[in-house]
């Protein structure tokens, strides 16, 4: 595997197979994603994005395949997990923030525990997370005192303060009101500009149209079609794709 | 190891107190059936109370409730049986136990009626008295079987405190199951009996304290 | 009336009792609050272990909690106090008093945290495990102190009811509140001394029953 860096995909899927008990939910993803790309999911519901985005975090443990960090593998046995998944930030529908801990203990709490960092260099590389998502002001709020679209800033802070490889982004705005959303697209496109790679499942086509360097589309635990956003969203080639956009453009 | 034996699981003791273990058995059981009946219904009366719309209604009640949740039961049987007479009121071991667990046990069901009955939305007596009905076939109709299934979990583990707290009365003489056991004990000088004491309890309450185990699941998930 | 306030408030039988009374209350608060201190930790210890879903490790958990959960204290406090000497161990009163009521307050407060531990999101241990967490982590900076919050209201009304049960050492003779009124009273032939004691408890409790009440009320489960 002598590779040099700028051909290793920032993260590679390999055969990726996963069922749930019996019954098969992914079936054989192939994925690669190069450095500062962003990759958008699509599908409809039960295909199986959620479940391929988590197992980039092996929050669900593949059934077979592999998954590659810069190369580092991920998957199987003997691999330092939590070193690895500190380099692979996930940024959840429901936000999950801690809500024992303030907007700022919720970004230092990996960076002290697990990093072993001294309290004020994690709180000065959460300082700096929490501005560039726009949240300097609410450092010391609990997350019930923010709004929807704030507490999903600060999960991405806390994501990003972690100086991840790639981050994940599981429909980071379905839980928002309309209004809300904006806010927290505008902070995916920084993130997007500081040179990030990024794979994201998601319903907001305009942003894909605006932002996205490929668009996937998956049905049945499969990659059905990828490709530029304006090919994949403008001239699907694949009747179930068709079907798929036909639902949103109504 | 057989020392342990000896001491703790020596059958042969054990048949020996069996016959008046189970008759003690018997008196805890008496115990339970006056005591849960009347703590239940003094508890809801206290709830009721404490809930009420007059003030003062309101706090008596909660006063009453935090004294007795602040007094020891042990505390209370003493002062019963044993101050009592000093004033010229001599009771029964078996007055002053069910006085005493009644007082006791008012208190906790109060408490747990209380949080029962808070816990059913104001809409649905509302409900209930637009459709005609009194206030007082609001409450049991409507606002009380809500009530009680919202707490019913913790009413059961407050009878299997009640029974746990019978073994109290073996203090004050009274010839229940721990009562039984202990008087074995001191005339074989072996704690056999208090084993056997202890399986039967088990055996009682083991069964409640899954099932309130099994509710509590329930009502959580 | 005259006779009553003889009975029940005798000023010279007061006076003369009332120092060992408080004598008896010092030795309440210490086993008090040496039994809420290793029960609760105890008890929140083995709710952690039980996380890691260990076979073998949660059912004997489980068989313990049970059992301890299910025994009158005074069988436990009997049997230990008549029982250990006879096979060697001798323990004095308050040292069996303290051993049986901090175990009984683990086996209470271990299912009680259990159910805050369960009932935490499954989201906090992802957002937990995302960021490298190991399990361990997780659970004691992430999962355990919203537990913890989330169980504070039942934990306080367990604690007080076993705090309170320390009286039960009356029976063996350990020289608390309970146990010296009784002796004071059998002494003076009066019953000044429960009626002290009685106050004494008062005293000593009534605070964290109201405490308790406003913790519950604080906490109150939303959605009522
Ligand atoms: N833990 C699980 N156990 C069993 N089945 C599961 C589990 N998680 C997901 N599934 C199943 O796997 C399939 C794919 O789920 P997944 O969440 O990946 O879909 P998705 O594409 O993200 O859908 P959505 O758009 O609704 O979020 C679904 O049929 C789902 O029911
Ligand atoms: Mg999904």
């Amino acid at each position: 595997m002598a590779r040099s860096p700028e051909t290793t995909p920032t993260l590679e899927v390999r055969a990726l197979h996963k069922a749930f008990g019996s019954e098969p939910v992914l079936r054989g993803i192939d994925l690669s994603v190069a450095r500062s790309e962003m990759v958008f999911v699509l599908g409809p519901s039960g295909s199986g994005k959620s479940t391929m985005l988590r197992c980039c975090n092996r929050l669900e443990e593949p059934t077979s395949g592999e998954i590659f960090i810069e190369g580092d593998r991920l998957t199987g046995p003997g691999v330092n997990l939590n070193a690895m998944r500190q380099r692979v930030g996930m940024v959840f529908q429901s936000f999950n923030l801690y809500p024992h801990l303030t907007a700022m203990g919720n970004v230092t709490l990996a960076l002290r525990r697990v990093q072993k960092k001294s309290r004020a260099e994690a709180e000065a590389i959460a300082a700096e997370a929490l501005d560039k998502v726009g949240l300097s002001d609410r450092a010391r709020h609990h997350p019930g005192q923010l709004s929807g679209g704030q507490q999903q800033r600060v999960a991405i802070a806390r994501a990003l303060a972690l100086k991840p490889t790639v981050m994940l982004f599981d429909e980071p705005t379905s839980a928002l009101d309309p209004e809300l959303v904006g806010d927290v697209l505008a902070v995916m496109r920084d993130v997007k500009a500081a040179g990030m790679t990024m794979l994201v499942v998601s319903h907001e086509m305009g942003f894909a149209r605006e932002a996205a360097d490929r668009v996937i589309f998956m049905d049945g635990g499969r990659i059905v079609e990828q490709g530029p956003p304006d090919q994949v969203l403008g001239a699907p080639t694949h009747d179930r794709t068709r079907a798929f956009l036909r639902r949103f453009h109504a | 190891m057989d020392a342990i034996l000896q001491q703790f699981f020596n059958w042969g003791v054990m048949a020996q107190a069996l016959p008046l273990l189970l008759k003690g058995l018997g008196m805890t059981l008496l115990i339970c059936a006056v005591v849960i009946p009347l703590g239940a219904l003094g508890g809801l009366l206290a709830a009721l109370a404490s809930t009420a719309q007059a003030r003062a209604l309101r706090w008596s009640a909660i006063a009453f409730v935090d004294l007795f949740r602040a007094l020891p039961p042990l505390v209370l049987l003493i002062f019963i049986y044993a101050g009592l007479p000093f004033a010229g009121l001599r009771l029964s071991p078996f007055a002053a136990v069910t006085i005493a667990f009644f007082l006791n046990n008012s208190a906790y069901f109060a408490e747990i009626f209380r949080a029962g009955l808070l816990s059913v939305p104001k809409g649905q007596a509302e409900a209930a008295l637009s459709t005609g009905l009194t206030p007082a076939q609001t409450l049991i109709w409507v606002r009380l079987p809500q009530a009680t299934r919202n707490v019913l979990p913790d009413l059961l583990s407050n009878v299997v405190e009640i029974v746990k707290l019978t073994s109290l009365a073996s203090v004050v003489s009274l010839g229940e199951m721990l009562h039984a056991a202990d008087l074995v004990r001191s005339v074989t000088y072996n704690a056999s009996p208090l084993i056997l004491a202890a399986g039967l309890y088990l055996l009682l309450l083991w069964p409640l304290v899954r099932l309130i185990g099994r509710f509590e699941r329930r009502i959580a998930g | 009336m005259d006779r009553f306030l003889d009975t029940f408030f005798n000023a010279e039988v007061l006076a003369r009792y009332a120092p060992s009374i408080l004598d008896g209350a010092l030795v309440t608060v210490v086993l008090s609050v040496l039994i809420v201190l290793s029960g609760i930790g105890l008890g929140t210890l083995l709710a952690c272990l039980r996380a890691y879903r260990i076979r073998p490790i949660s059912f004997l958990i489980v068989i313990y909690a049970d059992i301890l959960r299910a025994l009158p204290p005074l069988v436990v406090i009997l049997v230990a106090y008549f029982g250990l000497p006879n096979v060697g161990v001798v323990l004095s009163a308050s040292v069996v008093l303290y051993l049986v009521l901090t175990l009984v307050l683990a086996a209470f407060a271990e299912e009680i945290v259990w159910a805050g531990i369960t009932s935490t999101p499954q989201g906090q241990w992802e957002a937990a495990r995302s960021t490298g967490l190991g399990f361990t982590q997780a659970l004691v900076w992430v999962v355990l102190p919203q537990a913890v919050r989330m169980v504070i209201p039942p934990l306080t009304n367990r604690a007080i009811a076993i705090t309170k049960m320390t009286a039960l050492g009356l029976v063996i003779g350990v020289p608390d509140i309970l146990g010296n009124a009784s002796t004071a009273q059998s002494f003076s032939a009066n019953a000044s001394p429960l009626t002290l004691a009685a106050i004494a408890y008062v005293i000593l409790f009534l605070p964290f029953v109201i405490g308790s009440r406003w913790l519950e009320a604080r906490f109150a489960r939303p959605g009522a």
